[in-house]
C-alpha cells in the first residue's frame, strides 16, 4: 500500500490512484485549508509542497503523491511563525482570504529556493495564483518583506 | 492604570471654557440643530456629544435595523465580550469593522471582544442582506447606538453600586471608574465583567437620551490600526469557508444543471456513473419553469458520493439529453448588433430636462458614440457551495451566503416547514461580489440533502459556476452630446440599452428598472441645461443579477470615456473639461433637473444623502494633484481620469497605463480619492480600494461572458480571464477624504470599481490615440 507523507504523518493509501491530492486532503483528511478553486491548475487556490516545492494539488495525483512529502497551509509551520505567514499579517493582505492559503505555500516555496528573489522573479512565482479580490499589490510586498526586504 | 491616571489627569486639565450648562440641556437645546453637535465638556475630557439620527435607506429594507444591546453584545462576568457580527464576511472587513464601531463606542478593550458570526434571523439583527455597499452605510447608527447603550448601563450600574450620582462615574477601557466631585478620577474602578449582570439588567436606555464619543476620543473608529478578525485563521488554514464544514456521515455531492437558460432534461443515462467507484446514488432534481424565475433552482442530475472527486468524475460519466427551450438562439454576436440599433433609435424617456432637440439642432458641433459592454461572471475564488442536513423536520444549512435571511426563508418554502425549523449558518465567504446574495445553490443542497437522507456538501465546479451564474448584464450606452460655438456642451443624450436584472424577479419588458438608472444614468450631475436619458429595449436571455458595481460598471465607462473624448475633441483637458462640466458647487434639485418621479438614491433618501457636486469635484481634483496630472509623460504612457458619485460615496480615478513594446497595456500606478463621509476602517478601505482597481482591470480588459447557442461559451479561468501578478494595477494610491464630523456614511465596496474602466480607456488613448470603447478591451492595444 502506497505511502503519502503529510505534514510529516504516514497516510496509508488505498484509495483510487486517480484521484487528486487536493480532493485527498480536503475530503479524507478533514485538511480543509487547501482549496478548491479551478480544478485545472490555473488559480493555484489548491497550492501545497510536493517535497518543499509548490505544486498544484488539484493535479497531483494519489499515485504521484506516493512516497513524497506533502505539507499543506496546516503543515507550513507548527506556530503559524513562518516568515511568509507573519508577513501577510503584517501586511494585512487578505481580503476574502480564500486564496491565501495558496498563496502563502507558493511564497513559501519561492523564498525556499530563492532567498533574495527580484521583483521580476516574484512576479513569475507567483503569477499563476490568482486573487478575485485583488489583493496583488500586497502579495507583492509581503513576499519581499517575508525575504527580508523591504 | 497608573500611565492611564496620568493620562486622565492631563486631559482633564483642557477643560472647554463654558461651564455651568447641564449636558442634559444641550440636549435638548441643540438637538434640533446639524447632526453632529459637539457637546461642551464640563467633566472630563472625554467629552460625549448627543448625535442627531439621519433617516437612511435601511428603513426601506427588510426587518429594517435593530439596535439594541443586548442582542449584540454580551459580557462574561470575566469581563470577555462577545460581539455579534450580523453582515456576511466577504472580504470587505465588514465582520470585524462594524464590531469595531460596537467596541469603540462601548469603550470595550478590542483584545478582549470576541466575535460571533450571526445566523440567518433578521427578525432579531436587522436586515443582513450584506450587498449594495450597504453595511457601514445602514448600520453604523444602530452600531454606535448599540456601544453607547451597553456603556451608559455599565455605568449606570457602576453608580448604583457605588451609591453615587452617575455623572461622578465614566466607562474608560473596560472599566468603569470612579470620580471625585471635581471629576477627577479617585482611583476606584469596576470591570465590566464585575458590572454585566447588573447592567444587563437595566433597561436600555432610549437613543435620544445617549450621548456618544467624540472622534478625538475614538480607539478603534477611523484608526484602521485593528486587524481584521480572521487574519491569523486565513494565514493558517484555519478559517473555515463554504465548503470547510464537516459533519458526521456527510456526503459530497455535484449535479449537471440545463446548459440553457430554461432547458429541461429529456432523457439520461446514469448506468456509467453508478459504476463510478465512490459514487452512491444518482437523484433527479426537478427544475423550476416559472416566469419569472427569482432564484428558483434550475434543477438537473445530482451525484452523489463518498468524496468530491468521485461525485465529479461520476457527473463526467452521465449521459443526458437536454431540450434547450426558448433562450437556444440566445447569441452574443447577434446581440450586440440588435442592442446597437436599438440605441440608435430613441427609446422611452426616462429623464428629460430642457429641450434637447433643440440643442442638437443648434449645436455647432456634436459628440456621438457607442460603448459596448460584455456579460461578466462574478466569478469569486470559491466556488459556490453548501452543506445541507435534513432530518426529523428540521434542516440545518451552511453557506458562504450574503442573505441569509433570504435564503432561510426560501429554504423553508422549499423544504415545507416552519421557518423556526431552518438554520442558517453563514461561513466565511471566498469572496461574493453579487453572485453569493442568490441562494438557489442552497436551495439544491437542502433537497438534495433531504433526498439522500444524509448530510450532503453540494459543490458546485468552477464550471458550474461559470455557466450557471446571475450574469452582470450587456449593453451598449449610446452618449451624444451637443456643443455650441463657444465650445459649451448644451445638450446631453444618454440611451442605455441592456437587458434588466428586474426580469429576474418580474415579467421582462425589456426595460430597466429604477435601481439601474440610479447607477450613474439619470444622476449624472453635469451642468448642461438639456439632458435626456433613454431606455431601449432588451429583453433578457439568461438570468441577469447584480454584480460588483452593477450598472455602474457600463454607464460610467460610458459617460466618463465621452466626457474626455468630448475634451480632446474640443482640446480641451479632460480633468478641467470634468471639473467644467459638473459646474457650481451645488446640492442638485433633482426636481428641477427633470429627475423621474420614482429615481433611486442607492436606496437612501435623498434628504440625507444629497448629490453635492462639491464633494464630486474635490475627489477629482485631490486625485489629479496626487497623481501628478498635467506632468509630461514618457513616450506611450498617459494619464486618464474618471469620476463617480455613486452608494452616497464620491470617487475619482486616475489611470497611469503605458504601452510596452509587444502592445500589452500594463498599469503602473493608479490615484483613487474617495469621499464616503464618516468612515470607520481605513485600513480596509484601502484594501477595498486596491480590490476595486484589479476587478475595475478585470472588467475592462479580460473578463467577457459570451453565449451561443444560448449557452455560456467560458468555462474556466482558463477562457474567462482575471488579471493575474503578471499584469494588474500596480500601485493603487488611495486617498480617504477627511469629511467634516457629521457627513453621513456613505459606501465603499461597490463605487471604485465603476470608474476604473474610463480611466483606464482614457490613459490607454493618452498613450496610444487608440479609444477603445467595447469591454472587455483585451491587454494588447492593436
Amino acid at each position: 500500500m502506497p505511502t503519502i507523507t503529510v505534514n510529516g504523518q504516514n497516510k496509508d493509501y488505498s484509495g483510487d490512484a486517480n484521484m487528486p491530492l487536493l480532493w485527498y486532503l480536503r475530503d479524507e483528511l478533514n485538511l480543509t485549508g487547501t482549496k478548491y478553486g479551478c480544478g485545472v491548475g490555473v488559480c493555484g487556490a489548491c497550492t501545497v509542497h510536493v517535497d518543499g516545492v509548490a505544486m498544484r494539488s488539484c493535479l497531483t495525483t494519489a499515485s504521484e503523491a506516493a512516497g513524497k512529502n506533502i505539507t499543506t497551509i496546516e503543515g507550513l509551520s507548527e506556530d503559524g511563525e513562518h516568515p511568509v505567514q507573519k508577513a501577510w499579517r503584517e501586511l494585512s493582505v487578505p481580503q476574502c482570504g480564500f486564496c491565501q492559503a495558496g498563496q502563502i505555500m507558493q511564497a513559501a516555496s519561492l523564498l525556499q529556493k530563492n532567498r533574495a528573489p527580484s521583483d521580476e522573479q516574484i512576479v513569475e512565482e507567483m503569477s499563476g495564483n490568482l486573487c478575485r479580490c485583488g489583493c496583488y499589490q500586497r502579495i507583492h510586498d509581503a513576499v519581499r518583506l517575508a525575504a527580508g526586504g523591504a | 492604570m497608573l500611565h492611564y491616571l496620568q493620562n486622565l489627569e492631563v486631559k482633564t486639565t483642557r477643560e472647554i471654557a463654558i461651564e455651568n450648562v447641564s449636558r442634559r440641556g444641550m440636549l435638548g437645546g441643540l438637538l434640533a440643530g446639524t447632526a453632529f453637535v459637539l457637546a461642551f465638556r464640563v467633566g472630563p475630557a472625554e467629552a460625549r456629544e448627543p448625535l442627531k439620527p439621519y433617516p437612511t435607506g435601511a428603513d426601506g429594507m427588510p426587518h429594517k435595523t435593530v439596535a439594541d444591546p443586548n442582542v449584540f453584545i454580551s459580557i462574561d462576568a470575566d469581563g470577555a465580550v462577545t460581539i455579534v457580527t450580523h453582515r456576511a464576511e466577504m472580504g470587505t472587513g465588514i465582520r470585524t469593522s462594524l464590531p469595531m464601531v460596537i467596541a469603540d463606542e462601548m469603550e470595550a478593550d478590542w483584545s478582549r471582544v470576541k466575535l460571533v458570526q450571526a445566523q440567518g434571523d433578521e427578525p432579531k439583527y436587522g436586515n443582513q442582506d450584506t450587498d449594495g455597499s450597504r453595511s457601514m452605510r445602514h448600520f453604523i447608527q444602530p452600531m454606535r447606538q448599540c456601544g453607547a447603550a451597553m456603556r451608559t448601563m455599565l455605568e449606570a450600574a457602576a453608580a448604583a453600586k457605588w451609591g453615587v450620582d452617575p455623572s461622578l462615574v465614566r466607562a474608560k477601557n473596560h472599566e468603569v471608574i470612579l470620580l471625585d466631585k471635581n471629576k477627577k478620577a479617585t482611583g476606584k474602578a469596576l470591570g465590566f465583567g464585575e458590572l454585566a449582570e447588573a447592567a444587563k439588567a437595566l433597561p436600555v436606555p432610549a437613543q435620544e437620551t445617549l450621548l456618544y464619543k467624540t472622534p478625538d476620543e475614538f480607539t478603534l473608529m477611523r484608526k484602521g490600526e485593528a486587524k481584521i478578525a480572521d487574519l491569523r485563521d486565513i494565514t493558517t488554514g484555519k478559517a473555515v469557508y463554504g465548503a470547510d464544514i464537516r459533519l458526521p456521515g456527510m456526503k459530497y455531492a455535484v449535479m449537471a444543471r440545463p446548459p440553457v437558460l430554461g432547458g429541461k432534461m429529456t432523457k439520461y443515462d446514469a448506468a456509467a456513473t453508478l459504476k463510478t467507484v465512490g459514487v452512491e446514488a444518482v437523484h433527479e432534481i426537478e427544475g423550476v419553469y416559472k416566469n419569472p424565475r427569482g432564484f428558483a433552482i434550475l434543477g438537473g442530475i445530482a451525484v452523489v458520493a463518498n468524496s468530491t472527486y468521485a461525485a465529479i468524475t461520476g457527473k463526467d460519466a452521465l449521459k443526458i439529453e437536454w431540450d434547450h427551450g426558448a433562450n437556444a438562439s440566445y447569441d452574443s454576436v447577434v446581440y450586440d448588433k440588435e442592442m446597437t440599433a436599438t440605441a440608435a433609435e430613441p427609446g422611452k424617456v426616462i429623464r428629460n430636462q430642457g429641450d434637447p432637440d433643440a440643442a442638437f439642432k443648434n449645436a455647432s458641433q456634436v459628440f456621438s458614440a457607442d460603448y459596448h459592454a460584455a456579460h461578466m461572471a462574478p466569478a469569486a475564488m470559491e466556488p459556490l457551495v453548501a452543506i445541507a442536513r435534513v432530518a426529523d423536520g428540521k434542516a440545518e444549512v451552511w453557506a458562504p451566503i450574503q442573505s441569509p435571511y433570504g435564503a432561510r426563508k426560501d429554504l423553508a418554502e422549499a423544504l415545507k416547514m416552519p421557518i423556526e425549523n431552518v438554520t442558517v449558518h453563514v461561513t466565511l465567504l471566498g469572496g461574493g461580489f453579487g453572485r453569493k446574495s442568490k441562494w438557489d445553490f442552497m436551495v439544491e443542497a437542502a433537497l438534495l440533502a433531504q433526498k439522500v437522507g444524509a448530510p450532503v456538501l453540494l459543490q458546485w465546479t468552477r464550471e458550474d459556476d461559470m455557466r450557471n451564474c446571475f450574469y452582470h448584464t450587456v449593453s451598449v450606452e449610446r452618449i451624444e452630446a451637443a456643443i455650441d460655438d463657444k465650445g459649451k456642451v448644451t445638450g446631453w443624450r444618454h440611451r442605455s440599452v441592456a437587458p434588466s436584472i428586474i426580469s429576474t424577479f418580474k415579467e421582462d419588458d425589456g426595460y430597466s428598472f429604477p435601481i439601474e438608472y440610479g447607477m450613474g444614468f439619470v444622476n449624472t450631475p453635469f451642468d448642461v441645461p438639456n439632458v435626456r436619458c433613454e431606455n431601449g429595449k432588451a429583453m433578457a436571455h439568461t438570468r441577469i443579477g447584480w454584480f460588483r458595481s452593477v450598472s455602474s460598471i457600463p454607464h460610467t465607462f460610458a459617460v466618463q470615456s465621452a466626457v474626455t473624448e468630448i475634451a480632446h475633441q474640443l482640446g480641451r483637458d479632460p480633468k478641467d473639461f470634468l471639473l467644467e462640466l459638473i459646474g457650481p458647487d451645488r446640492k442638485l434639485d433633482i426636481k428641477a433637473l427633470g429627475f423621474p418621479e420614482d429615481f433611486w438614491n442607492y436606496g437612501d433618501p435623498y434628504e440625507s444623502f444629497p448629490i453635492d457636486t462639491s464633494r464630486l469635484k474635490n475627489v477629482i481634483r485631490i486625485a489629479a494633484e496626487k497623481a501628478g496630472w498635467g506632468k509630461k509623460m514618457p513616450e506611450k504612457h498617459g494619464l486618464g481620469i474618471a469620476a463617480h458619485c455613486a452608494w452616497s460615496s464620491y470617487v475619482a480615478t486616475v489611470v497611469h497605463a503605458k504601452i510596452d513594446a509587444d502592445g500589452v497595456m500594463r498599469v503602473p500606478e493608479v490615484t483613487t480619492a474617495i469621499d464616503c463621509g464618516f468612515y470607520v476602517n481605513p485600513e480596509r478601505i484601502r484594501s477595498q480600494l486596491e480590490g476595486a482597481a484589479v476587478m475595475g482591470m478585470s472588467n475592462a480588459v479580460y473578463s467577457g461572458i459570451t453565449f451561443k447557442g444560448g449557452a455560456v461559451e467560458q468555462s474556466n479561468f482558463t477562457d474567462y480571464l482575471i488579471p493575474s501578478m503578471s499584469n494588474y494595477p500596480q500601485k493603487v494610491n488611495v486617498h480617504i477624504i477627511d469629511a467634516p464630523a457629521g457627513t453621513h456614511s456613505g459606501g465603499v465596496g461597490e463605487p471604485a470599481v465603476a470608474p476604473f474602466c474610463a480611466a483606464l480607456a482614457n490613459a490607454v488613448f493618452a498613450a496610444s490615440k487608440k479609444r477603445l470603447r467595447s469591454m472587455p478591451m483585451g491587454e494588447k492595444v492593436a
